[in-house]
């Protein structure tokens, strides 16, 4: 029934929407020429498109599923891209300023100015989204095959049986043979005959489409004495299958809450990291902390600004290059604060705590004058977008996964400076007892500079992810440092594992009120709960065993 | 004694006017000196993203009706301020133009809290704002001129949209907002207008954010999980620059606008323009105008805020959008009002910007309510488009009359008439 021509096709259409339209110059003269004598599409139901009447530009649509042909598609490719137009009730393709008849994809030469573009809603490019995907069920192409069959699957509509069924009669891969089989029975589901929908029923146990799910569950409700499947095999059969979606579905559920708990946990962590050492390990009560998280994420943007005019072709690999731009960006503000404010101040925390503040509002000040008082935009590369899928309509999205990756880099590389370099030792022997390290010959001075460089290094390594996932501006480092500090005191003063359980557990709990009582509310309940437990264990969760420092 | 009070204030308020009046009508030819008018919009904090560029189209228009004469031979002379996306700072910001800088009329806010914030100062000594952005009415005040949305010209229309058949047939409803007036008010209206369309409890769910809010995972799991009951669509009030983050984590997570459109109510050109909108193609927008609308004034407001731009190395701000326009049609038919007054004092001012009429951007002719201080304005739908543009896939034939007091919330039903 399918022209030979559609196999032949997929491909083309597949880069067509991504590439430039001289790819698809040529993909249309290829499929010309290696499509068998077939007959151009019905203008006159072309024409329909053109009208303001979206029912009747739904049903061409239909039309144009069941008439499969290279002109159908590139009309269904026009529509998807915002590039059919209409002049004088003739549609046209218009592709590099060049209007193409649609019905027959004769090139017309330029475009008349009386060209009208054809507004494509939702509905419509739902319909047209699905019409593709079944054409594409007919790619060469493997990964394409795969990619349309997923489509398919999750969004089956009635009038792709057909070509469902042919693509299953020659499907071979293993894969993409279950995505259609469940995609077919997801439409069989509503056949009149019984046994057909048995045999559907009986599959979509492995589905995840909710909407089916809501289907077979419609089938167990009784409507006036009657159920709504009147069969009672089916309904077995529907309940079988409902049983094992629901399971399936509460595990990944629950997989991808948790998830989330550990990615604000680690987005916690690494906002905090750095105060565990400065205020943490040091006892300085650095209030200017969230604007190095501040200095971390602006230079990430000059980074990704600087590549963007030097290196275009490298963008996607920016964000690694701004880790030690970053780093060092805040270990030398940090540093400089140290040097020319804090060290005078050693043992008065609140001159300190008010000097710091007093330094964070400079450094706001100081990057609304330089880069403006608006949100500057740092765009995500193409491998920190998009998601993995664990079950349809759960998505674990990759900046996620890489941040919480990323933290547990940072966590490693700084306990491991810590506990075994020469500068974590006299760090340590510094802030354990600073008159005898003296002694021993430790430059005390030079260690506190580097020791806060350091925190403050890790904070601008923390911007850098927070870039990623939130918006960058002078003022973003104010809504991290209240968390920072609760992490910090939660996990107990001097304690780099406090700090980690304490930000993975807040993210956790956070997240899990969240789901149950809204946002609002979970961020009162842990702040509520983290001064409960504080006027209960003033240490922290984990507390300084031994001598107390100083 | 606060009555008596009250009355003698007046008195001396009317003699005052009438004085002034007075001698206004004296030195009316010789009177070349500047009008100053106040700009009250956040230049930084979470509010920038959006409020920001309303500063610059104050000036513009400024600079154009200067360009033209200004009013009444005299020149309009901006006082710009930056209250900070700080509510309580509006209110300082705001007596601070009314008593020090003595504006004669202040185009400002956005956020309805901060509208709230500045209110009672307005009132106090009788200040005059044209305040330009959707909102969710309940509210009605001799000293504030609303060139924005209410209601019923933008939220109501767009869930009747949904609902339809080429919206989508909408049938559960997640209503998503910013934790503030604005959201809590208009999904107040929504709920009892969906219950009045036969919409389950069950079927609408209602959930909020704090401002700045930056993670948006769990609630976009919540309505994935919720659309799996059946048609969803969700209605963000989301304000602010939390509309990155949020619409970013449902491009990561795949929410795609065929299978859940997000129909947003503070979203417009300015807010996309930094974002990537591939991901966001069909999402929607409701609002009284679009950069997209097919028009000759708008051709021309258009190229004039392009030329702008350019000439002010202003790059952050490209696009025009409906506040934007609502700011412009406010400050032209301020001037108007002025001139049929003859007189740029409140009192005066008020009484004659009743039906005044301006042809407006959007291609429709809007009216000043002869009583009600809203604009009769057109309805329409906007789908994100791939270059953060909006196509309008609906829009009402004429203007509708606003409805600040809805007749969706308990309490109201006196009040329609206004």
């Amino acid at each position: 029934m399918l022209p030979a021509g559609i196999r032949s096709r997929g491909i083309h259409s597949e880069s067509l929407s991504m590439t430039r339209s001289a790819i698809y110059l040529c993909c249309v003269l290829l499929a010309l020429l290696s499509w068998p004598a077939h007959a151009a599409l019905d203008a006159s139901q072309l024409s329909k498109l053109a009208a303001d009447d979206n029912d009747a530009k739904v049903a061409v649509v239909k039309y144009l599923t069941s008439h499969p042909s290279p002109e159908a598609q590139a009309v269904l490719n026009a529509m998807t891209d915002d590039a059919l137009y209409q002049d004088h009730g003739r549609l046209l393709i218009v592709r590099d300023d060049k209007a193409i008849d649609a019905a027959t994809l004769q090139p017309l030469g330029p475009v008349p100015d009386s060209a009208e573009s054809i507004i494509v809603n939702n509905r419509l490019r739902g319909a047209v989204e699905g019409a593709l995907s079944a054409f594409r069920l007919f790619s060469k192409d493997i990964a394409t095959r795969l990619t349309a069959a997923r489509n398919v699957k999750q969004d089956p509509r009635p009038e792709q049986l057909p070509l469902i069924q042919q693509a299953l009669a020659k499907e071979t891969n293993k894969e993409i043979r279950e995505d259609l089989l469940l995609a077919q029975a997801s439409i069989q589901i509503s056949s009149p005959d019984e046994a057909e929908r048995l045999a559907a029923v009986k599959i979509l146990g492995a589905t995840n489409n909710l909407e089916v799910r809501t289907k077979l569950a419609a089938m167990l409700i009784q409507n006036n004495g009657q159920y709504n499947e009147a069969s009672p095999v089916v309904r077995a059969a529907a309940q079988q299958a409902l049983k094992s979606i629901d399971l399936r579905i509460s595990l990944a559920r629950a997989a991808a809450s948790l998830f989330s708990g550990l990615s604000l946990g680690s987005v916690l962590l690494l906002a905090a990291l750095g105060l565990a050492i400065t205020y943490g390990v040091m006892g300085v009560i650095n209030m200017a902390h969230g604007e190095l998280l501040m200095v971390g994420a602006y230079a990430t943007y000059f980074v990704q600004s600087w590549f963007k005019t030097h290196f275009p072709q490298y963008f996607d690999w920016y964000v690694l290059a701004a880790l030690p731009v970053a780093f060092l960006a805040a270990a030398g503000v940090g540093m400089l604060m140290e040097r020319l404010v804090i060290r005078k101040l050693y043992g008065r925390p609140l001159e300190t705590l008010l000097a710091t503040w007093g330094i964070s509002l400079v450094l706001i000040q100081l990057a609304r004058v330089s880069f403006g008082a608006q949100n500057v935009d740092v765009a995500n590369p193409s491998w920190l977008s998009g998601g993995i899928e664990i079950i349809q309509d759960v998505v674990l999205p990759w900046n996620r996964i890489i941040i919480l990756g990323f933290s547990m880099a940072v966590l490693i590389f700084m306990s491991f400076l810590l506990s075994r370099t020469r500068l974590g030792l006299f760090m340590r022997a510094v802030t354990q007892n600073r008159a005898m390290a003296g002694a021993l010959g430790v430059p005390t001075g030079r260690v506190d500079t580097l020791a806060f460089g350091l925190g403050a290094g890790i904070a601008g390594l923390g911007g850098v992810a927070l870039s990623q996932i939130s918006n960058v501006g002078p003022d973003m480092g104010q809504g991290y440092i209240v968390d920072s500090f609760m992490v910090v005191v939660l996990g107990g003063v001097g304690q780099i594992a406090g700090t980690v359980y304490a930000a993975l557990g807040l993210g956790i709990v956070n997240k899990l009120l969240e789901s149950w009582s809204g946002a609002v509310i979970a961020k009162i309940v842990v702040l509520v709960f983290i001064i409960l437990f504080i006027q209960k264990r003033p240490q922290g969760l984990f507390a300084l065993k031994g001598r107390s420092v100083d | 004694m606060d009555n008596q009070r009250r009355k003698f204030l007046g008195t001396m308020g009317a003699i005052t006017a009438g004085t002034l009046l007075a001698g206004n009508h004296f030195a009316f030819a010789a009177d070349k000196s500047p009008i100053k008018i106040g700009v009250l919009h956040s230049l930084s904090g979470t509010m920038a993203i959006s409020e920001s560029a309303l500063k610059d189209v104050v000036l513009m228009t400024v600079e154009q009706i200067n360009a033209s004469g200004g009013v009444m031979g005299r020149m309009i002379e901006p006082v710009v301020v930056d209250p900070a996306s700080n509510w309580p700072l509006f209110a300082e910001k705001a007596r601070q133009l009314l008593t020090k800088d003595k504006v004669a009329v202040v185009f400002g806010c956005w956020t309805s809290v901060s509208r709230k914030s500045v209110l009672p100062v307005f009132e106090e000594l009788n200040g005059l704002l044209f305040y330009p952005v959707q909102y969710e009415g309940e509210e009605l005040s001799q000293n504030v001129f609303y060139t924005g949305a209410a209601p019923n010209q933008q939220a109501i229309p767009a869930v009747e949209y949904l609902m339809s058949k080429d919206g989508g047939g909408a049938k559960r409803f997640f209503l998503l907002g910013t934790d503030y007036v604005y959201p809590r008010t208009t999904n107040k209206i929504l709920r009892a207008f969906l219950k009045s369309k036969g919409v389950k409890e069950t079927d609408i769910a209602e959930v909020y954010t704090p401002f700045g809010h930056s993670d948006y995972q769990t609630i976009v799991a919540n309505i994935k999980k919720f659309a799996g009951g059946g048609k969803t669509t969700v209605i963000s009030t989301i304000n602010g620059d939390s509309n990155v983050p949020f619409y970013k984590e449902l491009g990561n997570q795949g929410l795609k606008a065929t299978d859940v459109p997000v129909m947003a109510f503070s979203v417009a050109e300015q807010e996309l323009a930094g974002m990537d909108t591939k991901p966001l193609v069909g999402h929607l927008a409701a609002w009284n105008y679009f950069e997209s609308v097919k028009s000759p004034v708008n051709t021309t407001f258009v190229k004039m805020w392009k030329d702008y731009v350019k000439k002010k190395g202003l790059k952050d701000f490209p696009v025009t959008d409906d506040p934007m326009e609502a700011t412009y049609v406010g400050i032209h038919m301020w001037k108007q009002a002025v001139e049929k007054a003859h007189s740029d004092a409140v009192d005066k001012v008020r009484i004659a910007m009743a039906g005044q009429t301006f042809k407006a951007p959007s291609g429709f002719t809007l009216e000043m309510d002869k009583t009600n201080h809203h604009l009769h304005k057109p309805v329409m739908i906007g789908e994100i488009r791939g270059d953060g543009q909006f196509n309008v896939v609906w829009k009402t034939p004429t203007t509708i009359r606003a409805q600040p007091w809805s007749p969706y919330i308990a309490g109201n039903e006196g009040k329609q008439k206004l």
